[in-house]
């Protein structure tokens, strides 16, 4: 071999090493979602050797701590629902109502002032919503309800439910802005042609045609409710409560999950596993709600062939 | 000419002033929404500030303070009887200490002024909170007198965090946060980018490469307090790393930031234009010699924002830290990371659910100087955007 053939040989040998440097790194994306698979997988099985599976889906009382005790865990997946329907029903329509603004009746000057402001909703920690939802909100509630001759718990589902409605308006915001804006331009200016008013013009021809990004923001706002923590380990309760009545105190998975890892049981008790278990419940769903999402992104940017989102 | 009565006026259509009020009203409600959101951000911030603003004072009283062999023995001989319930015992505490960095004290007596207790600060603060009328009798007199003071409160930096109210402060937090963010950015970054510029540079669009994308889009979606458990049950029990450390804080926090540092590194390295590519290629560089020496520079203003971005999003982190073990009480600095920490958030979260009333104020500015440095990061990657933003 002459001097410029070992050099491009030398070359070869070192882009071969660094190409396989490149792979592992990018492979421990893989194993870190394999890893939160599996060991909260492993546990929850543990915990399900121990406790029956059934009843933890479908069983109503939930009583740690006891010699016999029993994890049925519906009264959890009911004050998880609850609280996050509220949050829902406070983050969607301020959410889509602040995207439809910013998208289509503000002036630019206007737009770049709102974004990043929603953005610095965005950004603030959980715990500090949670603080607020538990020094603010929540005597607020209660002295609001009690003026109406309501008694409200100071743990109230509806505290925490609206300041995680609030945490969620910019995700729900955001997404739909841009998908909004990415609806092309024609549709709008024929419809403003035919003599439609603006806000028909929205109702019927925007939002539908948006409709499929509108719904993955939507899921994406869920999905995020139904994983946060901070704000209900703060205000909302410990108690499992099976009730419609959202000024009671009522407990979620994740508030049960940081309860039963951060006392002092044994690794291996039930109690303790019983946190993996909700763990893997919350994963499960938490994963199927974004790949539903991420199809319906999908399916829209194909449909406008846009790649801007 | 004359104008057509609306009955004979073919274009005129009696819905029409509906529709505009229509119109009208959903406007109103979408410009209704936006005012909410906007409000209930100003609103927030300065219930913060308003709850907050008091922690940076404390209050403090001018009395003698003798020092000698016998008040170091016994510290609350130190000062007067009748003071010796409103003083706060962490200052008391301090003598020992006191004295031995200024031995000149030893033998004398001096006016000093004394840290009050939690009780009588809430009352200086206009709070009564478990204080005893007879204390109250002392302090209002030692007021009237003007040897009661409220004075800039330095312990809230200087001191960690504390069982005592007066004493306790942010900086052990501080320090746990910035060996934390150490460890998360040495982890996160370098994978995070390695990530990006195979993706971008080397991937061919082979099974492997979309099974990485596909993962690092769920990677993003799943909840933060998964990955606690994902801690937990693998650094913590498989691979024994001490609990509550920033090495294993600094860890799940690296795995959490991983995603948002691949998207941004990607986008980053996507806006290089491929005819500085194409030109390293035509004069004989290699793919490695391209994306080092051209590609890579090009894109790192954008790949610094991102990371920017990104470390700002893991310093708010509480909910994973706290399933590995970071919220125990932490009062002395931690000197490495391997040693048990706290970071800013989970020292908030802790000082909101102790029941005394004066970690109200404590909290709120704590949160107010979390949202300083949170708020400061962004503004900082925003304008490194805009300093380097390059219009290809």
């Amino acid at each position: 071999m002459n001097a410029f053939e070992s050099k491009t040989r030398q070359n070869e040998l070192i882009e071969l090493f660094i190409k396989a440097v490149l792979i592992s790194a990018a492979t421990v994306s893989i194993l870190t979602t394999f890893g939160v698979l599996f060991s909260i997988l492993f546990e929850a099985i543990e915990f399900f050797q121990l406790r029956s599976f059934w009843y933890f889906i479908t069983g109503t009382e939930w009583s740690p701590g006891v010699p016999d005790s029993k994890f049925g865990a519906l009264p959890i997946f009911s004050g998880t629902f609850i609280i996050t329907l509220i949050a829902m029903s406070v983050a969607l329509p301020i959410g889509l109502g602040s995207a439809i603004f910013t998208s289509e009746y503000a002036s630019p000057k206007l737009r770049d002032k709102l974004k990043p402001l929603l953005e610095i909703l965005a950004g603030i920690p959980t715990v500090v919503y949670g603080f607020f939802a538990a020094i603010t909100v929540a005597p607020f509630i209660v002295k609001f309800f009690a003026a109406l001759g309501l008694h409200a718990s100071f743990n109230s589902a509806l505290a925490s439910g609206v300041v995680m409605g609030i945490m969620i308006i910019p995700v729900i915001s955001s997404l739909s802005d841009d998908v909004i804006r990415a609806v092309p331009r024609s549709q709008r200016d024929a419809s403003l042609a035919l003599g439609l008013t603006m806000s028909e013009t929205i109702k019927s021809i925007l939002l539908p045609s948006a409709a499929p990004g509108i719904i993955a923001a939507t899921l994406l706002g869920l999905s995020k409710a139904l994983g946060e923590t901070m704000i209900v380990v703060m205000a909302a309760g410990l108690r499992p409560n099976l009730t419609w009545n959202f000024l009671e105190d009522m407990t979620t998975v994740t508030v049960r999950i940081v309860d039963a890892l951060v006392g002092d049981h044994e690794f291996d008790s039930p109690d303790t596993l019983s946190a993996f278990a909700l763990g893997l419940v919350l994963f499960v769903v938490t994963l199927l709600l974004n790949v539903i999402s991420v199809t319906l992104i999908r399916r829209f940017k194909e449909k406008y062939k846009i790649n801007t989102l | 000419m004359k104008h057509k009565s609306k009955q004979n006026n073919p274009f005129h259509d009696p819905s029409l002033k509906k529709r505009h009020a229509s119109a009208m009203r959903f406007k109103m409600f979408a410009t209704a929404c936006i005012i909410f959101a906007v409000s209930f951000l100003l609103f927030f911030l300065s219930d913060m500030v308003i709850k907050g603003i008091p922690a940076f004072q404390q209050s403090y009283m001018e009395i003698d303070v003798t020092y000698n062999e016998k008040t170091i023995a016994s510290t609350r001989s130190a000062i007067d009887k009748k003071y010796r319930r409103i003083v706060s015992r962490a200052w008391l505490r301090d003598i020992p200490a006191m004295v031995e960095e200024n031995p000149e004290l030893m033998g004398t007596t001096q006016k000093t002024w004394v840290l009050l207790n939690h009780q009588v600060d809430q009352y200086m603060k206009g709070h009564y909170y478990k204080i005893k009328d007879k204390d109250l009798k002392v302090v209002d007199e030692m007021k009237a007198q003007g040897k009661i003071e409220l004075k800039f409160n330095s312990v809230f930096f200087t001191h960690g965090d504390s069982k005592i109210p007066e004493n306790s402060g942010l900086r052990s937090a501080m320090i746990g946060s910035v060996l934390t963010m150490l460890v998360t950015m040495l982890i996160a970054f370098p994978l995070g980018v390695m990530t990006a510029v195979y993706l971008e540079e080397f991937a061919d669009d082979n099974r492997w490469s979309q099974l990485i994308e596909v993962n690092i889009n769920n990677l993003a979606a799943i909840p933060s307090i998964l990955f606690g458990l994902l801690g937990l049950a693998v650094f913590i029990n498989l691979f024994g790393m001490p609990r509550s450390s920033p090495l294993v804080g600094g860890l799940t926090l690296a795995l959490m930031t991983l995603p948002i540092i691949i998207v941004s590194a990607r986008a980053a390295l996507r806006s290089v234009p491929d005819s500085i590519r194409q030109a390293g290629y035509g004069l004989g560089l290699t793919k490695i010699q391209v994306v080092q020496d051209h590609v890579l520079p090009l894109a790192f203003p954008g790949i610094m924002t991102g990371s920017i971005i990104g470390m700002a999003q893991a310093m708010g982190e509480t909910a994973p830290l706290i399933i590995i073990g970071m919220i125990a009480f932490i009062p002395d600095s931690p000197s490495s990371i391997f040693e048990a920490a706290t970071v800013m958030p989970a020292q908030i979260f802790t000082w909101a659910s102790m029941p005394e009333r004066a970690y109200i104020e404590r909290t709120a500015a704590g949160i107010m100087v979390l949202l300083t440095i949170l708020l400061s990061l962004n503004a900082l990657a925003i304008y490194l955007r805009k300093k380097y933003e390059v219009k290809w």
